[in-house]
């Protein structure tokens, strides 16, 4: 879209600064009212600003420190390692700590996309066993840390990263499935991922806390940590299938009827050729994808997981603060922004970079 | 795509696709086997029968009338109900504030824009969750107890116990007075509306404004003779509590709030990208066309742009049913809520989840079925 000798800007006369801008807030009489709105909605804010910032105390010798006056940020300072870590070991919360910067590393290598391969999946599969053998302990002198005592961040972002892992082969499999021309294999991928897709999370994971235990034999004992990372990837599974179909939808067809003229067997054709381009497509959705399992680890609350928002929730209830449960769930809204909306933005820098190449 | 591929071995493909289907009837068999086992060495009743009998526990607040005498199939059908309002209530809300959310990140306003787009990005980032829990710290701590009611408006009392509010008192020829009163707006506006330019003596809004105007005297004067059978009846402080108007719940607040605000993001959203995906070209034949900016939005944009917005609306208004199951975590009785009730008070709780996933599975696949059947009606239009 070139703009043409018209509207080029260097033979736009440059009007003001201070006329422009009160040309953009008081144009006209719309402009003026739209204007007064905003200017009443920041003013609307002016109070939780002061309450979270001017009237907040930052550090109290003890919590009667904050019984008057704003937001009591030091309750988050006291009780950063419960809400962090959970009910951890305190002495060997350096172990949990080392599990969040491992999965930062690993999540900021991926993000590098000419990383992008096999290879990287088998760095994946080291990173996540040595995630869990850091986590659980019991060997190389690390002591045994049931996982009834996991807790807080490292729980939430390992719920997270093994959920979409785990789901990924699966969600391609129904995908394929369902793209396929298989009628019996089409059929069952269907049922599963509509069945899925027309569920609410939680009532996948009440199956999960209360009626797994049922399923499966009476020796079977899986802990609820299993059980809800269990529900979790199949609630993935089945939209991560969506999304790969979407990319699969966008092949053009020539590609697979060159690889058959080729004679490239069905396999090699779906991992060489069909795979790599219809996942490149979808890229932006996948990352969206994984933003909506970010947040829905935080559902594991309601089985009794103990995420980083069940720390949260149950360090807010230590009667010696005054009722800080809105500062601990800012703090964790605060955590859960960050992470989220950093995905956000890479995947709107990946856009930028594919939409960049197909005008090119 | 793949078909010569596969039907080029024609026998394997449907071997391996019968031993599919065997293994999953195996693993069905399997898990069932499991069950049955299961139940009978706990000692867990099964069956439907307990539907029946009375439920025996309270429900905090509820849209149908409900005693504990109730059945437990009655219970199921109060939490339905609930479910079923609070999604109703959230979409109507969330969609008018996504609808002005997505026309103020559309408007050519720098600061109205921007202040949209933050709203997008922080309410869309934080999971409903933590939205949700912290109103409810919000709705339980902030807020005085009620001899010391703030008053944001005259009638309107927050309270730590909730939102007092006053009620709509309707006589029973009232609410077909009300219904009629609401008709007439509609054909007032739709006259003044439709009045031929020609022999119009004011302008549209003008017009417009002495048709409220009209309606609103008319109303009045209807409603004093008919003996005034619509009325506002007040909250009334009285000891520690309030009585009368219309109360509504922390949970209630909480959860109604953080849905709409959350749902509001995604919906604003949608309506934008849908807007945004008109071609500009659309605009550019409107204005040489010589139509008005408000015309070419109206008859061009939104009719093309509805289009493109009705699948993901669709699935949003659907994870918004699915949403409300989180009313769990402050504790407002919607079905999932109901459904951990039981099953804590019958030990039943592969048929009270059942129940839950079945009815969560119908109101999902008759919602996409209604919207498919709409979306090709909308999607019909285009020739």
């Amino acid at each position: 879209m070139q703009s043409t000798v018209m509207t080029s800007p260097h033979l736009r006369r440059k009007s003001p600064l201070v006329l422009r801008i009160a040309k953009a807030f008081f144009g006209d009489l719309l402009g003026a009212c739209l204007t007064l709105l905003s200017v009443g909605i920041l003013l609307a804010l002016v109070p939780a600003f002061k309450w979270a910032f001017i009237d907040a105390h930052w550090y109290v010798a003890t919590p009667q420190g904050c019984f008057s006056g704003g937001a009591c940020w030091a309750f988050i300072g006291s009780k950063l390692r419960l809400i962090l870590f959970g009910l951890y070991p305190p002495e060997e919360q350096w172990r949990a700590a080392l599990v969040v910067g491992v999965i930062l590393i690993m999540v900021l290598l991926t993000a590098w996309p000419r990383l992008w391969g096999a290879r990287l999946l088998a760095l994946w599969a080291v990173g996540i066993a040595l995630m869990l053998v850091l986590m659980a302990g019991g060997i190389a002198g690390l002591p045994p840390v049931p996982t009834s005592k996991w807790g807080g961040l490292p729980v939430t972002l390992l719920l997270a990263t093994l959920s979409l892992g785990m789901a990924f082969p699966f969600a391609v499999i129904l995908a394929l499935a369902r793209r396929g021309s298989l009628p019996i294999a089409r059929a069952i991928a269907i049922f599963l991922i509509e069945i899925v897709r027309g569920l609410p999370l939680v009532g996948l994971l009440f199956v999960a806390a209360i009626l797994l235990p049922l399923f499966l034999p009476a020796d079977w004992t899986i802990d609820k940590l299993g059980r809800t990372l269990a529900a979790l990837t199949i609630f993935a599974a089945a939209y991560l299938a969506e999304v790969v179909r979407g990319g699969l939808q966008g092949l053009p067809s020539g590609q697979i009827e060159a690889a058959q003229a080729l004679g490239i067997p069905y396999w090699k054709t779906v991992w060489h050729i069909v795979l790599p381009q219809a996942i490149q497509k979808v890229i932006p959705p996948l990352t969206n994808t994984a933003i909506v399992m970010v947040k829905n680890t935080s559902l594991v609350l309601i089985v009794g997981v103990f995420d980083m928002l069940s720390a949260a929730r149950s360090a807010a209830t230590d009667p010696a603060w005054p009722a800080p449960s809105k500062e601990a769930y800012l703090f964790v809204a605060a955590i859960y922004l960050v992470i989220c909306y950093g995905i956000s933005l890479y995947s709107r820098h990946l856009e930028a970079g594919i939409n960049a190449r197909n005008r090119s | 795509m793949f078909d010569t591929l596969w039907y080029s071995r024609k026998l394997r493909v449907w071997v391996a696709q019968i031993a599919l289907m065997g293994s999953l009837a195996a693993l069905i068999w399997w898990i069932g086997g499991n069950t049955a086992q299961n139940l009978t060495e706990r000692g867990i009743r099964t069956g439907l029968d307990f539907l029946s009998r009375p439920a025996r526990f309270p429900i905090s607040e509820t849209i149908l009338h409900y005693s504990p005498e109730d059945s437990f199939l009655w219970a199921f059908i109060v939490g339905l109900a609930n479910t079923l309002w609070l999604s109703a209530l959230t979409i109507l809300l969330a969609t008018v504030l996504g609808l002005a959310l997505a026309l103020a990140r559309l408007s050519a306003h720098p600061m109205l824009s921007r202040l949209a787009a933050g709203y997008v990005t922080v309410f869309r980032n934080i999971p409903l969750i933590v939205q949700l829990l912290f109103f409810y710290g919000v709705a339980t701590s902030v807020f005085p107890p009620p001899r010391e009611a703030w008053t944001p408006l005259p009638g309107i009392y927050l309270t730590l116990r909730g939102a007092y509010a006053p009620d709509l008192f309707l006589s029973s020829s009232g609410s077909w007075l009300l219904a009629a009163i609401a008709l007439a707006l509609i054909l007032t506006l739709r006259i003044a509306w439709r009045w031929p330019t020609g022999k119009a003596l004011l302008p549209l809004p003008a017009r417009l404004c002495a048709a409220v105007a009209l309606w609103l005297g008319a109303s009045i004067a209807i409603w004093h003779l008919a003996g005034r059978p619509v009325r506002l009846e007040f909250p009334e402080l009285n000891g520690l509590n309030f009585r009368g108007g219309q109360h509504l719940s922390p949970e209630f607040c909480a959860i109604i709030l953080g849905l709409t605000l959350y749902t509001a993001a995604f919906v604003g959203e949608v309506i934008r990208g849908g807007v945004q995906a008109v071609s500009k070209g659309q605009w550019e034949g409107g204005r040489s066309l010589g139509l008005s900016e408000r015309q070419i939005m109206f008859r061009i944009i939104l009719p093309q742009a509805l289009r493109i917005i009705i699948p993901p609306m669709t699935s949003q208004y659907l994870s918004t049913v699915k949403n409300t199951t989180l009313a769990v975590a402050v504790g407002y009785p919607e079905l999932g809520l109901v459904v951990n009730t039981v099953i804590n008070q019958t030990g039943q709780a592969l048929e009270s989840i059942l129940i839950m996933l079945g009815v969560f599975l119908t109101i999902s696949l008759s919602v996409s079925a209604l919207m498919n059947w709409l979306n090709a009606r909308v999607a019909l239009v285009e020739r």
